[in-house]
């Protein structure tokens, strides 16, 4: 903090103070990579290659929806990766909850996590709508997995509009972690129900499959491939967006101090003036 | 004194508001009947669909109006700062929350016996003796699941800029099992399509958990989510 | 390959949709970072 002058009206240009060059973006101390995530980024690179060369090339095609199989190594990871990301954050919110401090690191990581875990349920639905047209012949269909998939989304989606209301850090921690913590008693409900709701009603007869296949040994270790991978992308995220997470509240603390000392120096003479 | 206590006065004074302001009476009820109305042009007012969908609409129409009824229900606390005064001076979270579920809850009950009014004259739906107590069970069920979840999301909401838009956007995906399970609970009720009374029933349970299970949830989150 | 469109088209959407998001949490984590000295950033 003593090193910036909070009236510094340069917010893009690095600070000078820290005594390094301005423009080599490459520096640890100007992004939130670190060693790890470096690690890790070129991991997830070879992994996802690994699985493209795997899902698009070497494994067969399936008896039943022969190539169409392709799409379940990316489809069943990125799903995958939504259901952990929602776990994750529901984890993180409790634990914010029961921790004595408070700590507002797993506030982020529910927040970052949930963020990430919307954008893979979007990417799912998407695909997933490609695979249902190859293989049902219809884009979406009525199931219980689906329907409850959507829902999903929505909630998430609503759970990160409930992040960005405003107020405090603090409020806005204990807002979403019980808001995280009342989906999880949402989810299964509403997955009974609909899955209550379709066991109800006659299944289609045309396309008879549900999305589950047997699979042959280089077909599982194709996915195993992609969820491998997806899961590496998961951390390498999660710990970029966790990281921008904390500065955002920094920056955010510290524009608040900016504007009290502003508003005392304002008020300072005009106090000895009376 | 003691949360029941509180929180029946919370209801009574809730709906002695609405008596008075006639907020109720003369806009939330017409926002439901015309609702009903417009439900028909989309269907084009084929009264064989129509007898099809309408226990669907009623619950429809049903909840469209919650989101109206939370909005006017925590308006009325947030305009003068109402709910705060109520956590400084020491009052229950969860009878506050409470209290305001039941005031909910019986406006609720009371639109859902209009609308059901309005499908029976509208959509030419006929109400049989042998459903009446699979009827009025779901009725009342499934308001105690909506009522629970809309006065949560509702004290969420309360206080903030573009709380008009945050509400359905949470309520509806939460209260979508309601809207499954008493549509169907009603068909069975009514008899439609050729519904059986007996399907009715697992229905009305599940509407039952879904009550407990928000009713449980929100009164334990209700106090952190308002404390600010 | 059969249904060659749908099946490159969902890899494509997958991982375009996933570089898009990881660049842009770089970007803004790099425009952050920017303004933020090193010792408060908990990760250097």
């Amino acid at each position: 903090m003593t090193t910036i002058d909070p009236h510094e009206p340069a917010a893009d240009q690095p600070p000078t103070a820290r005594g390094r060059p301005a423009a080599e973006p490459l520096l640890p101390a100007a992004s939130t990579g670190t060693r790890a995530t470096r690690v890790l980024g070129i991991a997830t690179i070879l992994a996802m290659a690994w699985l493209v060369a795997f899902g698009l090339g070497f494994s067969p095609a399936d008896r039943d929806q022969r190539e169409s199989v392709r799409i379940l190594y990316v489809h069943v990871p990125t799903i995958w990766i939504a259901y952990l990301a929602f776990v994750v954050t529901a984890v993180s919110s409790a634990l914010y909850l029961l921790g004595r401090q408070r700590s507002l690191g797993w506030d982020r990581l529910a927040g970052a996590s949930a963020e990430i875990g919307v954008v893979f349920v979007a990417v799912t639905l998407a695909v997933g709508a490609m695979w249902g047209r190859l293989t049902w012949g219809v884009f979406w269909q009525w199931d219980a997995r689906l329907t409850t998939t959507a829902l999903l989304f929505v909630t998430y989606v609503g759970y990160l509009a409930v992040r960005r209301l405003g107020g405090s850090h603090q409020q806005r921690a204990r807002r979403s972690a019980v808001l995280g913590l009342i989906a999880v008693v949402e989810i299964p409900l509403v997955h009974f129900s609909v899955k209550l709701w379709r066991s109800l009603h006659q299944q289609p007869t045309v396309f008879d499959t549900d999305g589950d296949v047997d699979m042959d040994g280089l077909m599982l270790f194709s996915l195993l491939v992609g969820v491998v991978a997806f899961s590496l992308l998961y951390v390498w995220l999660v710990m970029h967006r966790t990281r921008a997470m904390a500065m955002e509240d920094l920056l955010e603390d510290r524009g608040l101090d900016a504007a009290l000392a502003a508003r005392r120096a304002e008020a300072a003479p005009a106090g000895r003036d009376a | 004194m003691s949360p029941w206590r509180i929180a029946r006065l919370v209801a009574a004074k809730d709906l002695r508001i609405e008596r008075r302001s006639r907020v109720v009476t003369s806009q939330v009820l017409p926002f439901a009947g015309i609702t009903m109305v417009i439900f028909a042009f989309a269907l084009d007012a084929n009264q064989r669909i129509l007898e099809q969908v309408a226990p669907g609409l009623v619950w429809l129409a049903t909840m469209f109006s919650l989101l109206v009824l939370v909005q006017r229900s925590f308006a009325v606390e947030t305009a003068d700062g109402a709910l705060d005064a109520m956590r400084v001076a020491g009052v229950d979270a969860r009878a506050i929350y409470l209290g305001k579920a039941i005031g909910l809850g019986v406006q609720l009950l009371v639109l859902e016996v209009l609308l059901l009014a309005a499908a029976v004259i509208l959509y030419g739906e006929t109400i049989r003796v042998e459903g009446l107590v699979l009827l009025v069970t779901t009725l009342i069920s499934a308001t105690c699941g909506l009522a629970a979840v809309g006065t949560l999301y509702g004290g969420l909401a309360a206080g903030f800029k573009g709380r008009e838009t945050l509400l359905p956007l949470l309520t509806l995906p939460a209260v979508a099992p309601v809207l499954i399970g008493a549509t169907r609970a009603v068909e069975a009720a009514l008899g439609t399509a050729g519904a059986v009374v007996s399907d009715g029933w697992p229905w009305v349970g599940l509407l039952i958990v879904f009550a407990v299970a928000f009713g449980v949830g929100g009164s334990l989150a209700f106090g952190p989510l308002i404390d600010e | 390959m059969e249904d060659a469109g749908f099946i490159l088209g969902s890899y494509a959407l997958v991982f375009g949709t996933v570089a898009l998001y990881a660049w842009r949490v770089l970007r803004h984590a790099r425009r952050l970072a920017r303004q933020i000295p090193d010792g408060e950033k908990y990760w250097t």
